[in-house]
């Protein structure tokens, strides 16, 4: 399938398509489930999602991320169109580079999170979790850029784990343990042009493939092959969710709701509310939401995001959380038992000023067995760090396993 | 240096300049034009002939200003005053409307009492729009006492008309001066007369919801016609001679060419010749769509309130025609001593709300809604003796016309002609000059982008908090230093001077902190 045409009056008849690299994830799928994701049939496990988890953490797992929504901007004002866009200063992505980034409406509560590559000089990809075709139009007036949605055209792949580097370079692109983190380089496949990226959803040593929908089979093969020696194994969307969660990565629609998906107006967030304060630079002179991010700025959040450790070993899932002298002061938007950290993380919302940073909580769990709830009131702690932050996802050149 | 530039000297631009520099700040209006008045402004348009070239009925002024400015003593006076309406029949069946009183040859008692109880509540639910004319609306959404008490005086307001009267009130401001009329009234001349109160200046017809809302506002300050001594331009003349006589500098032929910024705050103006003038306070009385697209450039506003500025109503519907008459014309049935007054053709709604249907699909009206003025009657200075003027907003006639108006012109002041020559048919002997201005004559030379009579459609979702749209409604705009204070604000468009009081006022009290 290639970029929609509305002009076919057919897109609306189909709703979710096979992925570029359906054929391959078929053979491979031994749950035969499928989940959607937009556009997209998506794998939620091929086996078992645990085993895919700790692929991703101590060897390499390969997870599509054809559907993400992918836009290219170009023309004379991309910059500033991207710059006016989001809430972080677009000018220090570098060609060459990646950059994490969230986008607000005027009030300053955000829309989505995403990726911006920057291409090549003045070209950038914009990876949106939810469809932005719409307010990336809206944004257009008065700028001379030419702004498409993508997602069709290009097939991804998310190559994460310690041995993927290893699994690259034997795949032959040359010179990759040279990329560092965030940084994105062209290579060869068989005279195709291949795209990657260090980046990742999983705060591990990982990498992001790209390249013509068209010749996904073709990369998907090449991977999978050179990885053999690597044990490198397909993942499904299960164990990405707990390698996120872990790297303490935040989801749109499960973290926070997409200002545009709301309804009820005190129900969005601001990048401060989600900690991503880190991306709002007001040295820009405006940028959507720097108004109402000022004034915020000023007097105050309603909310906090915090990481939490809680104590025992069952998933805070959906629990309320409560101060410590036992006051409602929020809940928790996604949680787990970790593997790797060993520990019981989750991520919460907290009522302001709850959600300094080793400030102790209570969490209120349900949980069952054989069918019988029982509630334990866990004792929780704020954390600064990610839950789970190796090394190895910073060194460059990564280590050779 | 000066504190505060005013873009554009239209009335409202001069009323704001007035206020501020009564306050003591520095002022300086720069006007495209080579005279100041904007759309309310004499020209002439034939030798020895002058007109209200835009406004021509003086209906809004706001009392207050005349009196704070002292307007009078600045030359302002009037050449008639309390004209009536005449609704114009084609057989000479004319019906004189005169506030609540009607009087015709086919005039009934019913209708008289209909036109009793119509009149006595639209004026008094005018009334209550009035009262939010010289008011910052209050801003949407925030709970400072301020507003809320803002808010709750016009509910109090409503409130206080008792049951009967409020509920009259939610009910008709929401629908159409059609049904409302035709609930009222058996008389086809009547209801065609009255229906284009609704109607006249915005892109609505008799059955377009809003449009009790717009008659009411045509009422909201007492609903008195005048024709100012000298034309509209002595309106805005006198309230630029108050404005220098407190210290602002005029400078007419001046046309800004776009806002400066430092950083994200509005520093200053730059003219089309290259001049730069530096400010702290930048006003501009120029509509919003050309204020924000324009001169400032979307690109510096965030993209929410871009976007609803781009899409902010603002089509204008009505063309002005000027003859220069060599005698005065015979309107047949009417009397020279009627002739001076605020003549109306639109003999029923379904005659209104055909007018109506062309400019939605990009044509001009052939039988269009006329509002006709004779001011030489009543005032020597803009005709040679024993000679006339007559003066005619023509609706519709929108801006957008798919024929492009370059071709239709001419087509369309015939047939407007025309129209006038059914009520006066010797007209075409006596005219000596002929002038029309389209739209988008209106538009080029005006300044107006659209050519709209309110700059933006006045109408419930474009009025109070919500004009032009929520964020620039209490005449602060998103960026710093920018402000409004034209048509496109609150209470909306007319020679009113509301609009440019407020905005003054807005600023004084954030400058003062
Ligand atoms: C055809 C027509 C008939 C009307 N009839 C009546 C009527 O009978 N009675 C009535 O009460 N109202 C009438 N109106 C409405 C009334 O004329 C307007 O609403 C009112 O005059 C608007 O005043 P303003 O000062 O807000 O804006 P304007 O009068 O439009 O003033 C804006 C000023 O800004 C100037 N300007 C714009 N851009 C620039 C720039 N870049 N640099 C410098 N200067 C700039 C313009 O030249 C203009 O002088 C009519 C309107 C129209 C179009």
């Amino acid at each position: 399938m290639r970029t929609v045409r509305f002009d076919s009056r057919d897109h609306y008849r189909n709703k979710v398509y096979p992925s570029p690299f359906h054929s391959r994830q078929k053979e491979l799928n031994g749950l035969k489930e499928w989940s959607r994701w937009f556009d997209y049939l998506s794998v939620p496990a091929y086996t078992c999602p645990t085993m895919e988890y700790f692929s991703g953490r101590n060897t390499c797992g390969v997870f599509d991320i054809t559907p993400m929504v992918k836009h290219l901007v170009s023309g004379p004002d991309a910059l500033a169109y991207m710059n006016r866009l989001v809430t972080r200063d677009v000018a220090k992505i570098k060609p060459g580079r990646v950059g994490y980034a969230v986008w607000c409406t005027d009030e300053g509560q955000v829309i989505d999170d995403g990726t911006i590559f920057h291409l090549r000089e003045g070209v950038y990809r914009l990876c949106s979790q939810e469809h932005q075709i719409d307010w990336m139009m809206i944004n257009a007036n008065g700028f001379d850029v030419n702004i498409i949605e993508d997602t069709h055209d290009v097939a991804g792949l998310a190559l994460q784990g310690p041995t993927s580097c290893a699994t690259l370079k034997r795949m032959g692109l040359t010179g990759i343990e040279d990329l560092t983190p965030f940084g994105l380089r062209y290579f060869d496949l068989d005279g195709i042009e291949l795209m990657v990226s260090r980046t990742g959803y999983t705060g591990d040593l990982g990498y992001e493939l790209w390249i013509d929908a068209g010749y996904a089979e073709l990369l998907w093969d090449r991977v999978f092959a050179a990885g053999e020696l690597h044990q490198i194994q397909p993942m499904g969307s299960d164990a990405l969710e707990m390698l996120r969660i872990e790297a303490g990565f935040i989801l749109a629609g499960a973290d926070f709701m997409p200002a545009q998906h709301t309804v009820r107006p005190t129900h969005t967030r601001s990048p401060f509310e989600l900690g991503l304060g880190w991306l709002v630079d007001f040295k820009k002179p405006v940028f959507n939401g720097r108004r109402a991010l000022l004034a915020e700025k000023e007097n105050g959040s309603r909310y906090a995001l915090v990481k939490l450790d809680i104590e025992g070993n069952k998933p805070a899932d959906s629990s309320y959380v409560y101060s410590s002298t036992n006051k409602n002061i929020g809940w928790i938007t996604s949680a787990m038992w970790s593997p790797s950290a060993k520990k019981n993380i989750a991520l919460a919302t907290v009522e302001t000023p709850h959600g300094a940073v080793g400030e102790e909580m209570l969490v209120e769990i349900y949980y069952q067995r054989e069918l019988k709830w029982s509630r334990v009131k866990a004792k929780a702690r704020v954390v600064k760090d990610a839950f789970f932050d190796p090394p190895r996802r910073r060194q460059t050149p990564p280590a050779d396993w | 240096m000066t504190d505060t530039i005013i873009i554009g000297g239209g009335h409202n631009g001069l009323v704001c300049a007035a206020y501020l520099a009564k306050a003591g700040h520095k002022v300086t209006v720069l006007e495209a034009r080579d005279k100041v008045g904007g759309a309310a402004v004499t020209r002439e348009f034939a030798p020895g002939f002058k007109v209200s070239a835009c406004a021509h009925l003086l209906y809004l002024l706001d009392e207050g200003i005349q009196k704070e400015l002292a307007l009078a003593s600045h030359g302002l006076s009037m050449a008639a005053t309390d004209l009536a309406t005449m609704a114009m029949d084609e057989q000479g069946q004319h019906i004189r409307i005169s506030g609540a009183r009607i009087e015709g040859a086919n005039v009934t008692d019913a209708d008289q009492a209909a036109m009793t109880e119509y009149h006595r509540y639209m004026s008094r639910f005018a009334a209550v729009l009035g009262g939010l004319n010289n008011r910052v609306p209050p801003r949407l959404g925030t709970s400072t006492g301020k507003d809320l008490r803002s808010l709750a005086r016009l509910g109090w307001n409503i409130r206080k008309m008792g049951k009967h009267d409020m509920r009259d009130f939610l009910r008709i401001t929401g629908i159409n001066v059609y049904d409302v009329l035709q609930e009222e009234f058996d008389n086809e001349l009547l209801k065609g007369a009255l229906s284009v109160d609704g109607v006249l200046g915005s892109f609505l017809g008799t059955r377009s919801n809003n449009s009790v809302f717009c008659a009411l506002h045509r009422m909201s300050q007492g609903g008195r016609y005048s024709l100012p001594e000298g034309g509209m331009g002595a309106v805005s003349n006198a309230i630029a001679a108050a404005a220098t006589q407190y210290g602002a500098e005029i400078r007419t032929s001046s046309p800004v060419k776009r806002l400066l910024l430092d950083f994200d705050q509005v520093s200053g103006v730059e003219l089309e010749n290259g001049e730069q003038l530096m400010a702290k306070t930048v006003v501009s009385s120029a509509d919003p769509k050309t204020t924000f697209n324009q001169l400032l450039g979307p690109q510096h506003l965030e993209a929410g309130f871009a976007n609803k500025i781009k899409h902010l109503r603002s089509r204008g519907c009505v063309a002005k025609l000027h003859l220069a008459l060599d005698s005065l014309p015979v309107f047949t049935g009417l009397g020279e001593t009627q002739s001076g007054n605020r003549l109306l053709i639109a003999p029923s709604m379904n005659y209104v709300e055909r007018a109506f249907n062309h400019a939605k699909y990009g044509e001009y009206s052939e039988h269009p809604v006329i509002e006709i003025t004779l001011p030489s009657i009543h005032d020597d200075s803009v005709a040679p003796q024993g000679q006339h003027v007559l003066s005619a907003n023509v609706q519709w006639a929108p801006t957008d016309l798919k024929m492009g108006w370059a071709e239709a012109k001419h087509g369309f002041t015939e047939a407007v002609i025309d129209v006038i020559a059914r009520y006066a048919p010797d007209i075409r002997s006596s005219i000596l000059h002929t002038e029309m201005l389209t739209p988008e004559d209106i538009e080029q030379q005006f300044l107006i982008g659209g050519g709209h009579w309110h700059h933006v459609e006045l109408a419930m979702d474009q009025f109070l908090m919500m004009r032009p749209v929520p964020g620039a409604a209490q005449y602060a705009s998103p960026v710093d230093g920018l402000w409004l204070c034209g048509a496109g604000s609150h209470p909306g468009g007319g020679v009113m001077g509301c609009a440019g009081r407020n905005a003054a006022n807005a600023i004084l009290k954030t400058n003062r902190g």
